[in-house]
């Protein structure tokens, strides 16, 4: 690995970088990173690893529930073909098929893969990875380990990355994805624990860096999902697809006031947790008489919503989800997460008395259109996978298909990188002059002294307008006007400053989010005015259902030449005959 | 009408106030600053410290991720013990709450320590490899007690604690309670076929560890390290080199 050390001239002042290069540089450290990290380096490449947090701390570590493959473990039933029916059924048929065909035939691999490595799975008692059902799943498909299968899996996959040649930057915030000759060939980064920069040079770089739900006040993610990687994959010129498309998990906490919007898995559902009203009544009944509490994510969520706004809400405004029938020892066996989670924080034995929950921001279908082979997205050189790649979800997620995702997927990034490394010989060079410019603008929130705006507090207005005009309930009119809210504060940005030094600085590290968050707000916002329907997550109440049309249209999004947003209408194309034929099968069952 | 309920910033304070003494320093030193903030119902310390992030001291260094003793991000120092500030309820804490960084390691800014070393050492753990071929036929029986291990959240309050790396500095011979945790699962797990003995007595310095049980009380996913990762470890080491006719083996063999 070459390692230099480079002096650089700006305003006046010395400013120094590191230079490191590498084949392969993957932003983001969750479970596609570090996959396609394992594929990367198996290849023989040498792979650099970029993380804003600790590794092992990325959001995969939330994911509870389990991970989504048609193993046929306990309902022998099951197969790739009723895996992908369910994919795109729940997607609302806007998905990417062949995503969604290429996740259903290989998430089993991947299942199996993470055994081999080491991970542990709950067993059926034939000794084989035992799998619960969960909301829009046909059979019985989620491989788990009691209530923290994400943590499974990130401590697998860090171990054997751990295990490669890779390097990890811990703690290293992205900046700017650089390009030489159209293609993406590094970027420029800082470390948060000296504030240093680190130019990194890269024939192929692979963004897997999540989602973007601190968008909203009430979300399950942590402070690390601003959304980085859609936005610089946006600015170095990539297709976005489906950004309209937020998922709301059905179920978060309520109370007190500052767990608001953490996760109570749809394992609880999947156990058979009951939701109930004020009045004790079942309302799923009236939502989804069959699946019930196992109905599709946007479906409980817009029921939970909808019984606390016509007044049968709980005391802290939830409903009741109750799983007291399992008892003490059913709750520590299969989600003993969620019962220390409602002691140690609300006080809740969920033995004996049921959760409050209510809908909370979880997940993001939209994000960086990929080709479904290779994940590389509409620029050169640049690859996506896991959360940011928009496509194979299409209008709402399964629970327990974002894990089998990350992994599928991940793999394709790295080798699909790897591929294209091993193939060409360009330039990773950059002239000097673009790496001290973006240097200087990452550093003059520091240089105005706190004297301007804070960036803590544009976070919590976009936050609010965010919740108050694209919620999952949505009309053409509290659009406009959320637009209105984010444009203004867009206005405030560069009018963003921060005290202190570089050294640790989280207000500094706030001042690069919330530039990301508000250029995502901005899209989410122009994209959900466009589709003008009820479709999966987009609900529109000034239109009265799906529209036909829609159905068969993507909302393509990347920014134009006057660098504002350009929103394009895509035809979905036509399925080969296989997938059409599954469809048709699928319709005559109904 | 779409308007979401945005949750009101007045819900649940309670009039109180919660005050904190928080570290404010670096590697070079620094001193403990009094901050006070509203007290609302269920708060907890990370939740106090991120609203004073917010409104008094912008920039105040302090991990988190998850914020639902999940991912281990959030450890420091609560009146000298470690905790998570995620899963600590101010309204557990009487009088002054002080809040600082780790200190077994190296101290970077306010509550954050660095912690790569702990990377290093997992790092240099011989990984897991089976010579069967996944999907493996293993039963509850089989992996019942490696679901406590696996539990790990990697928080390095077990390592912060541990006088042998607090007080004796011995991070360059010894690999701590965490990875001693990670070889439990990995030594007893049926499909694996590796032997990490010799790496425990030698290069992990399995032996330094003389069962104080520190480790056990601070885990916040409940995993009884000593009794159940340490002892049984220590138990293999002993059968391994200790035991006479395995001795008089290794001399005949030549290993």
């Amino acid at each position: 690995m070459v390692e230099l050390q480079r002096d650089g001239y700006q305003n006046g002042s010395r400013e120094r970088y590191e230079v490191r290069e590498h084949d392969v540089l993957i932003i983001g450290a969750g479970g596609a990173g570090l996959r396609a990290a394992v594929s990367a380096t198996q290849r023989g490449l040498s792979v650099g690893i970029v993380t804003k947090s600790l590794l092992g701390k990325a959001h995969t570590v939330m994911a509870e529930g389990g991970m989504a493959a048609a193993l046929g473990n306990v309902d022998p039933d099951d197969s790739w073909r009723q895996h992908f029916m369910d994919t795109m059924k729940s997607g609302k048929f806007i998905n990417n098929w062949r995503m969604a065909e290429i996740h259903a035939k290989e998430s089993p691999d991947r299942v199996y893969e993470l055994e081999q490595w080491g991970a542990l799975f709950n067993r059926t008692p034939e000794g084989k990875i035992s799998q619960r059902p969960f909301g829009g799943h046909t059979y019985r498909r989620l491989a788990h380990v009691g209530d923290r299968t994400g943590l499974e899996l990130i401590r697998t996959m860090q171990e054997k990355a751990l295990a490669t040649d890779a390097k990890v930057y811990m703690e290293t915030t992205v900046t700017k994805l650089l390009k030489n000759n159209g293609r993406v060939v590094g970027a420029l980064a800082y470390t948060r624990e000296s504030g240093k920069f680190v130019h990194f040079k890269a024939k192929a770089v692979v963004m897997a860096t999540g989602g973007w739900g601190r968008i909203f006040k009430v979300t399950s993610n942590s402070w690390e999902g601003t959304g980085d990687g859609v936005v610089l994959s946006y600015d170095a010129g990539a297709d976005l697809v489906d950004m309209e498309m937020m998922q709301f998990h059905p179920t978060g906490m309520v109370w007190p006031p500052g767990v608001r919007g953490l996760l109570v898995t749809e394992g609880v559902r999947g156990e058979g947790g009951l939701l109930r009203n004020s009045e004790g009544k079942r309302y799923m009944e009236n939502y989804d008489p069959q699946k019930m509490e196992l109905s599709t994510r946007d479906v409980v969520a817009r029921a939970n919503y909808t019984e606390v706004q016509e007044g049968r809400g709980s005391e802290h405004g939830g409903v009741y989800l109750d799983i007291t029938h399992l008892g003490y020892e059913g709750i520590m066996k299969k989600l003993p997460t969620m019962y220390e989670q409602f002691k140690n924080l609300a006080d809740i034995d969920i033995s004996r008395e049921p959760m409050e929950v209510f809908p909370t921001v979880h997940y993001t279908m939209g994000g960086v259109k990929v080709d479904p082979e290779t994940c590389e997205s509409s620029v050169p050189g640049l690859f996506a996978a896991g959360e940011v790649a928009g496509g194979l979800h299409g209008a709402n997620r399964l629970g327990g298909n974002s894990l089998s995702d990350l992994l599928v997927f991940g793999r394709r990034a790295g080798e699909g990188a790897a591929e294209y490394v091993q193939q060409s010989t360009h330039s990773t060079e950059i002239e000097e002059q673009e790496l001290l410019t973006e240097i200087g603008r990452v550093l003059e929130p520091l240089e105005k002294r706190g004297d301007g705006e804070s960036p803590y507090l544009i976070q919590q207005e976009l936050q609010v307008a965010m919740m108050e005009h694209a919620n999952l309930m949505r009309d053409g009119d509290s659009l406009q006007e959320g637009l209105g809210k984010i444009l203004a504060l867009k206005d405030r940005l560069p009018r963003v400053s921060v005290p202190g030094s570089r050294l640790f600085n989280p207000g500094w590290h706030t001042a690069q989010d919330v530039r990301y968050l508000v250029q995502i707000s901005e899209i989410i916002l122009r994209t959900a005015l466009e589709r003008k329907e009820r479709r999966g997550a987009q609900w529109r109440l000034d239109y009265d259902g799906p529209d036909e049309e829609l159905g068969g249209i993507n909302f393509i999004v990347s920014k134009d030449e006057q660098g504002e947003v350009g929103i394009e209408r895509r035809e979905i194309p036509p399925m080969p005959e296989h997938l059409a034929k599954l469809v048709e099968e699928e319709k005559a069952k109904a | 009408m779409a308007h979401s309920p945005v949750p009101n910033e007045d819900l649940g304070k309670s009039g109180g106030t919660a005050r904190l003494k928080i570290f404010r320093g670096d590697a070079e030193g620094g001193e403990e600053v009094d901050y006070e903030i509203p007290l609302v119902e269920g708060m907890v310390i990370l939740d106090a410290v991120l609203g004073i992030q917010a409104e008094q001291a912008p920039d105040l260094a302090v991990r988190w991720n998850c914020k639902a003793a999940h991912c281990g991000s959030c450890s420091a120092e609560i009146n000298g013990k470690p905790a998570l500030l995620c899963k600590s309820r101010v309204d557990e804490y009487d009088g002054d709450i002080h809040v600082g960084p780790m200190r077994a390691f190296p101290v970077i800014k306010d509550l954050v320590s660095d912690v790569s070393w702990n990377y290093e050492v997992s790092k240099g753990i011989t990984p897991f490899q089976s010579d069967e071929q996944a999907p493996f036929t293993m039963y509850e029986e089989d992996v019942e007690r490696l679901y406590e291990p696996k539990k790990c959240i990697e928080c390095f309050m077990c390592q912060d604690v541990c006088h042998v790396l607090r007080t004796h500095h011995k991070h360059a011979e010894f690999a701590g309670p965490r990875f001693f945790v990670r070889n439990q699962w990995l030594e007893m797990h049926p499909m694996d076929n590796q032997d990490r003995l010799h790496d425990l007595k030698e290069d992990n310095g399995l032996g330094y560890c003389n069962i104080t049980k520190c480790c056990t009380e601070v885990c916040p996913v409940g995993i009884k390290i000593t009794d159940n990762s340490i002892i049984p470890l220590k138990e293999r080491v002993a059968d391994e080199y200790y035991d006479p006719a395995k001795w008089l083996m290794r001399k005949i063999r030549g290993r």
